[in-house]
């Protein structure tokens, strides 16, 4: 028999998430699927799972699981985020990017990030639900996915597949960087010739404030209205991950993972796949600048991103111990001098 | 036929073969997302057809967009323009009362008809699918005749019940879930567009046909409730020649 995680505080949207459902756009089905890739990617790594495994994605707010298992080891991942644990009756903090075991009736608690959208809890093992057309993610618009369709609730019991996870070292991703870049990069089009070329160099040179209507279906942005020179409905086309659509009142809206799979408004410019994880953690009030780079760039950048990310499982440190020295000695000389300055220190 | 490759970032690339809404190039987009399909291009994860493009999502640590565009070229070389044969699907619709049809009066105005008339000639056609977008299962069908071609509504409504047929830009569409909607809804269907417990969640697949058929709130219910005992048969939906 499986274990479970017990929701204590739901959170804003804690959705089942993995890469995504692909297959089925053709049929209307959004992908849904993480904001923050990248954070997943990473939580999963420090846990030992597969880097695309099934996650908890939380909104804005962190949820608070009990452990109802022997024991689990979970990590979380996003700007800002971190995790506070209660067991037996005492309450530390775990930083974002660090594994933690925890035994049966632990509570932790996920602390997202004051400004993020998004940040990811991963378990070891992962989650254990049936996935629907090929994937866990929760699309919650449709009701598909991940746990009954929706967004956990209070006193929901979260199968995870692992009854009990081993004693180990904890670990670390010491470089992870979740840093939002300065200016978004965006490769131009597919209808970027429905706009003046006021309209693109407007979008490229001014600052665009993110909106309250930011959720995972997309990011409504405030600015410089970009001005459209033929109309501002075309016939339905496609929808890519981070489309820039621009409807008749000239403000760009970036679509998501939940985005609809097609749309009629023109689309000025396309967020460069490297960049779109970091929307996943900015929130409302957030200022975003823009830079347009080439397709060839954006593939370059993204091909740099996924070197970094095939380099982490071999850059994982552990993490400062607990318990006392006994247990650092276990990670050798190198680590002994530091980690028990920081031990000694009060 | 010489159609545009546009990026749309380094994730997807659209293959326009132009800007409206025809039999044609609808029959060219679809012939060409069955010949994408049928190659299993390394890094194509799927390929979504319009009324008049095609866009293939891949993944750009696979193949990049250069090397994709050429392995599209000679799938258009020869694309041939003869329409798909989809299913032909019956589709029992009530079109009566205010909370099943509340724009049917207004829509018999604006085309100069009576109630009566405009769902004889919804009834009278038969609805060619080109495409399923904006909500899963959701397709769009055509043509209306022009009488009935209105625009969408001035202030569109929060809520469209799911089952509403409804009418808009020469077209009619199904919404499979209630959700935000600006079209003129002229009845209700209770035919299970979306289901993930079938094999094909969604019922409708581009070049599918639809003839509307017009029956009592009485029928519907009687769907209705088969939908929600699961013993509906989207079988006896189809028609076979």
């Amino acid at each position: 028999m499986s274990g479970h995680l017990r929701v204590v505080a739901a959170g804003l949207g804690t959705t089942v998430q993995d890469t995504g459902r692909f297959g089925y756009q053709r049929f209307g089905v959004p992908t849904a699927g993480v904001l923050d890739r990248v954070a997943m990617a990473a939580a999963n790594t420090i846990v030992g799972n597969a880097p695309d495994m099934a996650v908890l994605e939380m909104l804005y707010l962190g949820a608070t699981l009990e452990v109802a298992a022997e024991s689990v080891r979970v990590a979380c991942a996003g700007l800002g985020a971190g995790l506070e644990v209660t067991e037996e009756g005492a309450t530390r903090q775990i930083p974002a990017a660090e594994s933690v075991r925890l035994k049966r009736g632990a509570r932790l608690r996920v602390m997202a990030g004051r400004n993020a959208i998004s940040c990811i809890l991963a378990v070891e093992g992962g989650i254990a639900l049936q996935p629907v057309m090929g994937s866990l993610s929760t699309l919650t618009r449709a009701q598909i996915g991940g746990f009954e369709g929706r967004a956990l609730a209070v006193g929901d019991l979260l199968p995870i597949v692992q009854e009990e996870v081993e004693e180990r070292p904890e670990l670390r991703l010491p470089d992870l960087d979740l840093a939002v870049p300065e200016r978004i990069r965006l490769v131009l089009g597919p209808q970027d010739d429905y706009f003046t070329p006021e309209a693109i160099s407007t979008l490229l040179s001014g600052t665009y404030e993110v909106t309250r209507a930011a959720d995972r279906m997309g990011i409504r942005l405030a600015g410089s209205a970009l001005a459209h020179a033929k109309g501002f409905n075309i016939v339905s086309d496609g929808i890519a991950p981070g489309s820039i659509q621009v409807p008749g009142d000239g403000q760009p809206i970036i679509l998501l993972a939940d985005r609809q799979t097609t749309g009629g408004y023109p689309k000025i410019a396309t967020v460069a796949s490297v960049d779109l994880p970091a929307l996943g953690r900015v929130g409302p009030g957030a200022k975003l600048q823009f830079e347009v780079i080439s397709v060839e760039a954006a593939e370059e950048l993204r091909r740099a991103q996924a070197r970094v990310e095939a380099g982490w499982r071999d850059s994982l440190e552990p993490a400062a111990p607990e318990t006392g020295l006994r247990e650092a000695a276990l990670y050798g000389a190198n680590l002994i001098s530091g980690v028990a300055d920081a031990w000694m220190g009060d | 036929m010489a159609p545009r490759f546009l990026p749309s970032g380094d994730t997807s690339l659209v293959v326009e073969f132009g800007d409206r809404m025809d039999r044609h190039l609808s029959a060219l987009v679809l012939n060409l997302c069955r010949r994408v399909e049928a190659a299993g291009i390394a890094g194509v994860s799927e390929a979504v057809p319009t009324f008049r493009s095609l866009m293939v999502h891949y993944d750009p640590l696979v193949v990049r967009a250069r090397e994709l565009q050429a392995l599209l070229v000679p799938l258009i070389d020869d694309l041939q323009a003869e329409a798909l044969v989809g299913q032909r699907w019956y589709f029992p619709t009530c079109y009566e009362g205010d909370d099943f049809a509340p724009d049917l009066a207004d829509v018999a105005a604006a085309a100069g008809l009576d109630p009566a008339e405009v769902v004889a000639t919804h009834v009278a056609i038969e609805h060619l699918v080109y495409m399923i977008g904006f909500l899963p299962g959701q397709a769009y069908m055509g043509d209306l005749p022009k009488t009935l071609a209105l625009p969408r509504r001035t202030s569109p409504r929060i809520k469209v019940s799911a089952g509403s047929v409804a009418i808009a830009i020469g077209q009619t569409t199904i919404y499979p879930f209630d959700s935000p909607g600006g079209w003129h809804i002229i009845g209700r269907s209770a035919v299970p567009l979306f289901d993930t417990r079938r094999e094909k969640a969604a019922l409708l697949s581009p070049g599918d046909t639809v003839q509307f058929v017009s029956v009592s709130r009485e029928v519907f219910e009687d769907m209705q409730a088969a939908r929600a005992d699961g013993t509906f048969d989207i079988d006896t939906l189809k028609v076979f020649e």
